[in-house]
């Protein structure tokens, strides 16, 4: 069964929007999704991101990387959060994406987490086979 | 209003939805009719109606309401048509036009009284984990006919006859009785491991673990342990099999062939299922129940798991926790196992000791297991002679190809004859 991460980006207007909603509803409703994916036993992951002013971005494009405060590029959409779900197929974790509860100004990406087979071309390499023993080491 | 996706293939979709909401469907469906079977044929009709109107209206907002209203009426209307014909839509309730019942309480009910109703005593193994698979791990009869290779007409009567069975035995749709739960909820746990166990060393197909159908196993059992959270064997199983999981790319050679526990390359298990499993024990451990046959079995797996070598392995633990399996579970494998934990704990002597005790006692004739554990300890202690006609008698016995052709390297590895 393939692993989906569903990636949970919203509007900052839409953030700053939901910080007037009960904050317990909003705990109450994601808990009851996040239930019905544990008791599907789909649920294989997944965490909260705290404010995107928090963070701070390590940007490549120059010589050196350059760090700055804050959320990422021009802020059109924040990243805050994400679930990892174990499903049968494509088609399931898309149903499950559509049940998040979320409102307007949010989005949730979905993509497919890589697994040993996507690496299959380049078994023998090297990183390869140290990947595959640091996670038996569980790092 | 239809939600804004393409429907490109109506029939995957349904598949989806039908993996997330059989549950929900035929749980209400049965808690309105009392007869899961008849519940089960009402959903079927429903998905059929799916597939027929989806393509053109679009898929539903909320799919999993669709069909079970769809069932509904049609539970309605045959019961009307019927009344006089079948006795089965008598059993309908009164309260079918009302409302459904959306609470989560009943939601998590239902699914619970499903389980046990699929899992119910009258129902022959087969029958039980074909219907589980079907109404509460959501799979298309397809799918479970891919599973269990056998044809779809096949796999297709199983159900049939699974759901006529427990019309006609009148089970009640309802979770167990207090005096009654230790007994029912065991054999949901059977059901579930029997389905992993099929996966972890399939009788069947050429090849030797199916982990799809292992996968499906533990879908159901992290499932259960989400609906039994104060169980301490369902953490338990889930612990056994996510430990047993962690072993599965290292089990099989490149030509498909077994690899041994002391042979596998443990640089290969895989880290994240041992995570979870012993983090499923610890949640079995934490309830303070103490540890019962699935926990026991997973704290040995849990010993293999942390060892960094066959060597470097808790044998002395082990033997422990197998005894305390043996009082639990007086049974001659794990006796077997005993052994050959006493062996390495102690010395190959001590393990052919017990060996001998349960070969006294006759309890395993018949299997290959114990002329290839007795044949092992022999040539451990350089006993060649009657290690190779032990061995030479596991060939015999032995059924699964794969199996044999680890006994016969054995065999062909003791020293020549003299």
């Amino acid at each position: 069964m393939p692993k989906y991460m569903f990636i949970m980006r919203t509007t900052a207007e839409a953030l700053e929007a939901s910080k007037d909603l009960d904050f317990e509803e909003i705990i109450n409703a994601m808990g009851a999704y996040n239930e019905s994916m544990v008791t599907a036993g789909v649920m294989a992951g997944g965490d909260g991101l705290t404010d995107a002013k928090e963070g701070f971005v390590v940007d490549f494009s120059a010589d050196k990387p350059v760090i700055t405060d804050g959320p990422y590029g021009e802020v059109h959409e924040l990243f805050n959060g994400f679930w990892i779900v174990d499903v049968s197929s494509r088609e399931e974790a898309a149903e499950w994406a559509s049940r998040a509860p979320l409102g307007p100004g949010s989005k949730l990406e979905v993509r497919r987490i890589t697994d040993e087979s996507d690496f299959a071309d380049f078994a023998d390499n090297e990183y390869i086979e140290k990947e595959k023993e640091w996670r038996a080491a569980g790092l | 209003m239809a939600r804004g996706r393409p429907v490109t293939d109506v029939t995957r979709t349904v598949d989806a939805i039908w993996r997330i909401e059989s549950r929900r469907i035929v749980g209400a469906l049965a808690r309105m009719t009392g007869d899961l079977g008849l519940a089960e044929d009402l959903a079927q009709e429903a998905v059929a109606d799916a597939l027929v109107q989806w393509p053109e209206s679009g898929v539903p907002d909320n799919p999993g309401a669709w069909l079970t209203a769809v069932a509904k009426r049609k539970a309605i209307d045959g019961w009307r048509r019927r009344e006089r014909l079948d006795e089965r839509y008598r059993a309908i309730a009164h309260d079918l036009e009302e409302a459904v019942d959306d609470s989560p309480e009943l939601i998590h009910d239902d699914a619970l009284r499903l389980i046990f109703t699929a899992c119910h005593p009258v129902l022959g193994p087969e029958a039980q984990v074909a219907l589980t698979l079907r109404v509460v791990g959501g799979l298309s009869t397809e799918e479970l006919a891919r599973l269990f290779l056998v044809p779809v007409p096949t796999m297709q009567q199983r159900i049939v006859r699974a759901k006529k069975t427990l019309t006609a035995a009148r089970v009640p749709f309802e979770a167990p009785a207090p005096t009654q739960w230790a007994a029912r909820l065991s054999t949901v746990l059977g059901v579930i491991y029997l389905v992993f166990s099929e996966g972890y060393s399939a009788t069947s197909g050429d090849r030797l673990i199916r982990t799809d159908l292992a996968r499906e196993a533990l879908r159901l059992g992290r499932a259960l342990a989400g609906l039994l959270p104060r169980e301490p064997e369902v953490h338990g199983l889930v612990a056994l099999m996510e430990l047993q999981s962690s072993r599965f790319r290292a089990r099989v050679a490149d030509d498909g062939s077994a690899i041994l526990l002391d042979d596998q390359d443990r640089s290969r298990w895989d880290a994240a299922h041992i995570r979870r499993g012993r983090e499923a024990l610890a949640r079995a451990d934490a309830l303070g129940q103490g540890r019962a046959s699935y926990s026991l079995q997973a704290a040995i797996a849990e010993a293999h798991a942390v060892a960094p070598s066959v060597d470097e392995t808790d044998w002395e633990r082990i033997v422990v926790l197998y005894e305390a399996l043996g009082r639990l579970n007086p049974n001659p494998v794990v006796e077997l196992n005993r052994a050959i934990a006493v062996s390495k704990a102690v010395d190959p002597e001590a393990g052919l000791q017990i060996v001998d005790t349960i070969a006294r006692d006759d309890a395993l004739r018949g299997s290959y297991l114990l002329p290839s554990v007795r044949g092992e300890l022999l040539a451990q202690l350089g006993r060649i002679e009657e290690a190779r006609s032990e061995f030479t008698t596991a060939v015999r016995l032995v059924t699964n190809e794969q199996q044999r052709a680890v006994l016969v390297a054995k065999l062909e590895r003791l020293a020549p004859l003299s």
